[in-house]
């Protein structure tokens, strides 16, 4: 439980985002220790990045206030600004520019000295294992180490705050593990990432607490395992007339005896957040 | 201003990256209105007591430069909607006036770079003008002028079709009304008011004084700085709001 502000990274009170009559993000009540992974859950649509970009000054929130790093972003975006990290949902480095050359820019929009950049773009190229393409131009990159490159152009400042907007759309199974390790590690680093996705096991997998979001509020929030618990231990997926209907039990024994007596093909498995979502909303988080 | 080196930094590294596509850029458009309406049209044409080529260079100069420094604004939009690269600006610790004068610096020195290959294109078609400090000088406001409208436009827009519509309804009527090809009390009374309205007539009319010696207009002089004055005002604006 957080309950100073002093250890919060991120906190908004009554944050709303409106965009005309539509309500992107309504009353949004956040509270993200420094020392966390916050996975932000949700599906398309429910005010993800939205939110995102509220809380990295690019949106004015409609009414309400964000804090990040206990600054508020509307009243003082610069100062806000110099806490944080954002690697956006779209890879936007700059193709035009080499490796070392994005990281020069980044270190130069957040004022660091010459010395300081150089020393920095080092060690982030080792821990991102991209020293050999530092001179290459970035276009030339994979997509995978695109992605690498965006995430350590956020540390170049050495952030409090990263936060992530779906890092992991569009990357393969094996690249989307590696990232994974990667962003532990950056926490280890003492860095509280603020992510953002679709992916349940993701959230499942990395964060220390999630919230879920739909409709633009925060519908349930907790670690994963609270999560899951709060739908059942364990679920069982019942296919009839080629729809899957989904139910969760308190135990096996009871998710075993619901399959029974179902009398159609069905499948026993863990509860995850997909259906503590199904259970709040009525429809899935992955769609 | 850190924001204004970062942006600098950017900007001189793709420029260094690409500066013979640019070069061929600055020169080919000047070259045909040299070859067509300086070596071919006006050959034998006299216009307010010079050759017409000598009439004409400070004018297509004036014209590259501000096509050159106007130009940024579809760089501008590429980097906002197709890399998305001005959403880093936008995270980054620094002001709205920054990242515009970044970019208007920028377009300063590609807009009166452009214009100095004119004159050096001049020279090959046997008609010298040097530029002096003050033409020069007015190169600069012009060019600051319209590196500020691109940031307006850019800011605006919503689609590089946009974009297209701007430079088809702005730029091109104002290359040929505004004292480029022919001085402006040819045309239409109605037609001169109208040019007057419009910074290049300013640009023009300022600097062909500088050049050939005539009363400088300084209330033209006024005119260019006020434009760019509420273009730039304006382009902090526009950035400030921008995604809001």
């Amino acid at each position: 439980m957080l309950n100073s502000s002093n250890e919060l990274a991120v906190e908004t009170r009554g944050l709303v985002k409106e965009f005309g009559k539509l309500r992107a993000v309504d009353t949004l009540e956040l509270s993200v220790g420094r020392d966390e992974i916050y996975g932000f859950l949700g599906p398309n649509g429910a005010g993800k990045t939205t939110t995102i970009r509220i809380l990295t000054g690019t949106s004015r929130p409609t009414s309400g206030r964000a804090l990040v790093g206990g600054v508020d972003i509307v009243k003082d975006p610069v100062g806000a600004k110099r806490h944080i990290g954002v690697v956006s949902q779209h890879i936007n480095i700059d193709a035009d520019l080499t490796v070392a050359e994005n990281l020069h820019l980044h270190g130069l929009l957040h004022g660091m000295d010459k010395p300081s950049r150089l020393k920095r773009i080092r060690e982030l190229l080792e821990f991102a294992d991209l020293a050999d393409r530092e001179r290459s131009l970035a276009r030339t990159l994979s997509g995978g180490m695109k992605r690498k490159l965006t995430i350590i152009r956020a540390l170049m400042h050495e952030p409090r705050i990263l936060f992530l907007d779906e890092p992991t759309t569009g990357l393969d199974a094996a690249s989307r593990r590696r990232m994974w390790e990667l962003v532990r590690t950056i926490h280890e680093g003492g860095v509280c990432v603020f992510l953002t996705t679709h992916y349940i096991e993701e959230a499942e997998a990395l964060c220390s607490r999630v919230g879920i979001i739909h409709k633009g509020s925060i519908i349930a929030e907790g670690t994963p395992e609270e999560l899951i618990k709060k739908s059942g231990e364990y679920a069982v997926d019942v296919v009839d007339d080629g729809r899957t209907e989904t139910s969760c039990f308190p135990s096996r024994e009871a998710a075993a005896e619901f399959l029974e007596s179902s009398g159609h093909a069905g499948r026993l498995r863990p509860t995850n957040l997909e259906d503590l979502f199904l259970q709040e909303t009525g429809r899935r988080v992955h769609l | 201003m850190t924001g204004v080196w970062a942006i600098l930094y950017r900007e001189a590294h793709i420029y260094m990256r690409r500066w013979t596509k640019h070069a061929a850029a600055y020169a080919m458009s000047p070259f045909l209105f040299l070859l067509v309406f300086g070596w071919g049209v006006g050959r034998h044409v006299e216009m307010e007591g010079m050759t017409y080529l000598q009439f004409m260079l400070p004018g297509l100069a004036t014209m590259s430069a501000m096509t050159q420094s106007y130009g940024m604004a579809t760089e501008i939009n590429i980097a906002r909607f197709y890399w998305r690269i001005f959403e880093e600006f936008q995270m980054a610790p620094v002001s709205a006036w920054e990242i515009v004068l970044g970019e208007v610096l920028y377009g300063m020195v590609r807009g009166t770079l452009a214009a100095m290959v004119v004159y050096l294109m001049g020279g090959f078609f046997g008609t010298w003008v040097l530029p002096g400090p003050l033409a020069i000088t007015f190169y600069l406001l012009h060019a600051f002028t319209f590196a500020s409208a691109a940031v307006v436009a850019a800011m605006i827009v919503k689609s590089h079709a946009d974009q297209g519509h701007i430079n088809t309804f702005f730029i091109v009527p104002m290359s040929f009304l505004c004292g480029t090809f022919f001085p402006l009390e040819r045309l239409p009374v109605w037609a001169e008011y109208a040019a007057r309205a419009l910074p290049l007539t300013h640009s023009n009319l300022a600097i062909r004084a500088a050049l050939f010696g005539g009363a400088i207009p300084w209330g033209s002089v006024l005119a260019l700085a006020a434009f760019g004055a509420v273009f730039f005002t304006l382009g902090i604006y526009l950035v400030r709001r921008a995604g809001v």
